[in-house]
């Protein structure tokens, strides 16, 4: 005897216009659930206790459709997780659902089960994902990837307050009040690279210089991408042009040339960690990271935590871009239970879910659909009070990873092998002329185009 | 009929049964059948994490980026044309030969040393000597990584105690390469040591005293009879030497990741960015196989040496 393949999605797709149509059209089979066996790759995160409330939400799941859940939390230190989806996508054989690090799912696509169905069933029930998301899990016509909130974060300033009032006399905390409404929008339109600039040259001078790393690691590629893209370098087009050469890469150039004056010399072997240590020493006055240096300072120095406040980066003559990396969920093509793997994602995007990972995520992970930025972790998360309301975009930042706008395939060579940092570095560090650092870099890139 | 006929060749097939079990447990007793069962467990690993894996990466390095069609050479051919490939085989040999020519020097120099020493404090300084040897090299180079940690280096540290200016030791292209040379070292030496050690032990004493009797000093006593008499045993450690320095991985991915820009990286590492971390694995797996006629080459040559000497 057939049974429905899902409560959960049952209940879900009756709340939907049209949805128990579309779950036919999209062929989400019937399966008996008696005999279902789910296996799950997942992040292993580093916030103490997110695991365990996953676990409980997917266990409960799984026990309410009879399914048996077998979760495997697997660690990014060493790109472990990356190393073992390479594997898995090799031998066909392994977890049904895995959560991909931001590139991950572009370069297993093909392997991969599309997740139109689902993520058309949350977005008609929450609305569109953001546009970084979509540019990321959207490919070719059809979701290859659903965007997941697990990890996903964003790249905002996390600077001292009291350092930056106090020498370089400008008051973070009341450019970007915690409360969006009590934005002045001159105060916020001033704040560009140029002030940010000044405001570096003075906390430098107070021996508290910001930090932002140029080597080879993402936090590097998650501030130069927007940065570049602020001033409108962009590096390959989306119909493959490379444009790197630009007039707008030089005028980015020439600025770092002149900010990495005011930033630490060791900048160029910095690892993800070693900004949130520089904030977390006290030494440092500004980082852009998400608030996980903040959370650690929160345990090991409060006294610099109650200080830290989150908001919007600076804004470039083309705009104000913020870095954001999203993790994604798939299901790979040879799991033998697809249908209960979907049901299952769908079962997580609900609110219900979302909120309570959100929670235990304590603000870190980013939902990538803005239904649910009006969580209210970010505004009750201290100390200080509001020191996060801004980590969700809430003025006129736009997310980018670095690599957009180009076709995903190549944006992910261009952001995991790190031709941006070196181009820069090459500038900053070798004392390389500008020109033929672009250079090197649009020679360097159309290597990546290989087919 | 058929019962009487059944009987007999009931005892025959009884018969043939025994004959054949007889003959399977003496071909077991053999020695070359026993000796290929023992070996069996053995084989099958080497089969199964060497030559299947070796010949699937052949296979790999062969297929286009997507692993939709084979490509034969190309991957080769476009590694030729990229300028970080370059770089990346400047630094492997400057790498390798610098690690390797240093920690046989001081493994050399550590062996002589050491056999100068009275039994007893011989087996101390052994055992101390092969510590970073026998540590996980992951774990240790974390150990190192602290001490050239960016921003909070111990070293530097020291340095600044001492009135030194601090060094920029991984952030800096010549320091980084420098750093990872001194790990290498630091770990490898202490094979080179032993080998040479147990290598000294083999000479006969009556060598020495009858070249110290004819008046030979000590320099020429370790031109004339040590040195020739170690030369196998210092082919042999530096063709294994040199095998693993080129294929090093943990030092690099630990200590600098291959940066900056690139300056770091070996074929290993190299070969990690591309396949695993870009998920180019074709030309990630080009890049793991140059090294081979590399190694292939100089162990022909040097086990060729080794060969003619004995003979």
């Amino acid at each position: 005897m057939k049974q429905k393949s899902s409560v959960d999605r049952r209940e879900f797709l009756k709340t939907v216009t049209v949805g128990t149509a579309a779950a036919s059209v999209v062929g989400f089979p019937n399966v008996s659930r008696a005999q279902t066996k789910l296996a799950l790759g997942l992040w292993d995160h580093w916030v103490p206790g997110e695991n365990a409330v996953l676990k409980e939400i997917i266990e409960a799941w799984g026990k309410a459709n009879k399914v048996e859940i077998t979760i495997d939390f697997i660690t990014s230190i060493g790109e472990k997780l990356q190393a073992t989806a390479a594997a898995e996508s090799r031998a066909g054989t392994g977890h049904d659902i895995f959560a991909f690090v931001t590139w991950d799912g572009t370069k297993y696509k093909d392997k991969l089960e599309p997740m139109n169905d689902v993520a058309e069933a949350l977005i008609k029930k929450y609305g569109p994902y953001n546009e970084n998301a979509t540019y990321l899990n959207f490919q070719d016509g059809k979701w290859v990837t659903l965007p997941s909130p697990i990890g996903s974060h964003t790249y905002p300033l996390e600077t001292r307050m009291d350092l930056w009032k106090q020498h370089a006399g400008i008051d973070v905390q009341d450019i970007f009040p915690p409360d969006v409404k009590k934005r002045d929008k001159k105060k916020v339109d001033a704040w560009d690279w140029k002030m940010f600039l000044e405001g570096a040259k003075k906390v430098h001078a107070a021996g508290s210089p910001a930090g932002m790393s140029i080597a080879e690691n993402t936090d590097s590629n998650d501030w130069l991408g927007p940065l570049f893209a602020s001033y409108g370098s962009t590096f390959v087009t989306p119909k493959g042009d490379i444009t790197i050469e630009s007039d707008a890469t030089l005028e980015v150039l020439e600025y770092l040339k002149e900010l990495t004056k005011y930033l630490p010399p060791d900048i160029y072997a910095w690892d993800d960690g070693s900004n949130n240590r520089w904030l977390i020493s006290g030494r440092g006055s500004a980082i852009i990271n998400p608030p996980s240096a903040w959370t650690v300072a929160k345990r090991d120095q409060p006294a610099v935590a109650a200080q830290v406040w989150h908001h919007d980066v600076p804004r470039g003559p083309k705009g104000r871009w913020r870095g954001s990396l999203p993790f994604t969920w798939g299901v790979w093509k040879f799991s033998k239970n697809k249908s209960a793997a979907k049901d299952l994602l769908l079962h997580l995007g609900q609110k219900e879910q979302q909120w309570k990972l959100i929670t235990a995520s304590q603000g870190y992970d980013m939902p990538q659909q803005n239904f649910f930025l009006d969580h209210p972790v970010w505004v009750e998360i201290e100390p200080p009070k509001g020191g996060q309301y801004n980590y969700p975009i809430r003025g006129d930042e736009r997310l980018i990873v670095c690599g957009w706008p180009a076709k995903q395939d190549l944006a992910a060579q261009i952001y995991t092998r790190y031709p941006i940092p070196h181009m820069v570095s090459r500038v900053t560090q070798k004392g390389d002329n500008p020109k033929e650092a672009m250079k090197w870099a649009a020679k360097e890139i159309a290597t990546y185009m290989r087919g | 009929m058929t019962a009487l006929r059944q009987e007999p060749l009931a005892e025959e097939w009884a018969r043939q049964r025994v004959r054949r079990r007889t003959s399977v447990l003496a071909r077991l007793r053999s020695k070359p059948v026993a000796a290929f069962l023992m070996c069996l467990p053995l084989l099958v690993l080497i089969v199964g994490l060497i030559i299947y894996p070796f010949f699937y990466s052949i296979y790999l390095a062969m297929l286009n980026k997507r692993e939709t069609q084979v490509v034969w050479l190309d991957n080769f051919r476009f590694l030729l044309t990229m300028d970080t490939f370059w770089l990346v085989v400047r630094t492997s040999f400057l790498f390798t030969f610098t690690a390797v020519f240093f920690k046989a020097l001081l493994g050399f120099i550590l062996a002589l040393v050491i056999n100068t020493l009275p039994t007893r404090g011989q087996r101390v300084w052994r055992g101390v000597s092969l510590v970073p040897w026998v540590m996980p090299l992951a774990l240790s180079t974390l150990g190192w990584w602290w001490i050239f940690e960016p921003t909070h280096s111990a070293l530097n540290w020291i340095l600044v105690e001492l009135g030194f200016a601090p060094k920029s030791w991984l952030a800096d292209p010549f320091w980084a390469r420098f750093s990872i040379i001194l790990v290498n070292v630091w770990y490898g030496t202490p094979f080179f040591m032993i080998m040479y050690l147990a290598g000294l032990k083999s000479i006969p004493l009556e060598l020495f005293d009858s070249a110290s009797i004819d008046g030979a000093g000590p320099f020429q006593r370790l031109r004339f009879i040590t040195l020739p008499m170690l030369k196998n045993i210092i082919a042999i450690t530096m063709l294994f030497s040199t095998i693993v320095t080129f294929a090093n991985f943990d030092i690099v991915r630990v200590l600098t990741r291959g940066g900056p820009r690139n300056e770091t990286h070996l074929f290993g590492t190299f070969s990690f960015r591309l396949g695993i971390e870009s998920g180019d694995v074709p030309l990630g797996a080009a890049v793991a196989l140059v090294m081979f006629p590399i190694l292939a080459v100089s162990a022909f040559f040097i086990l060729r040496g080794v060969r003619r000497s004995v003979v």
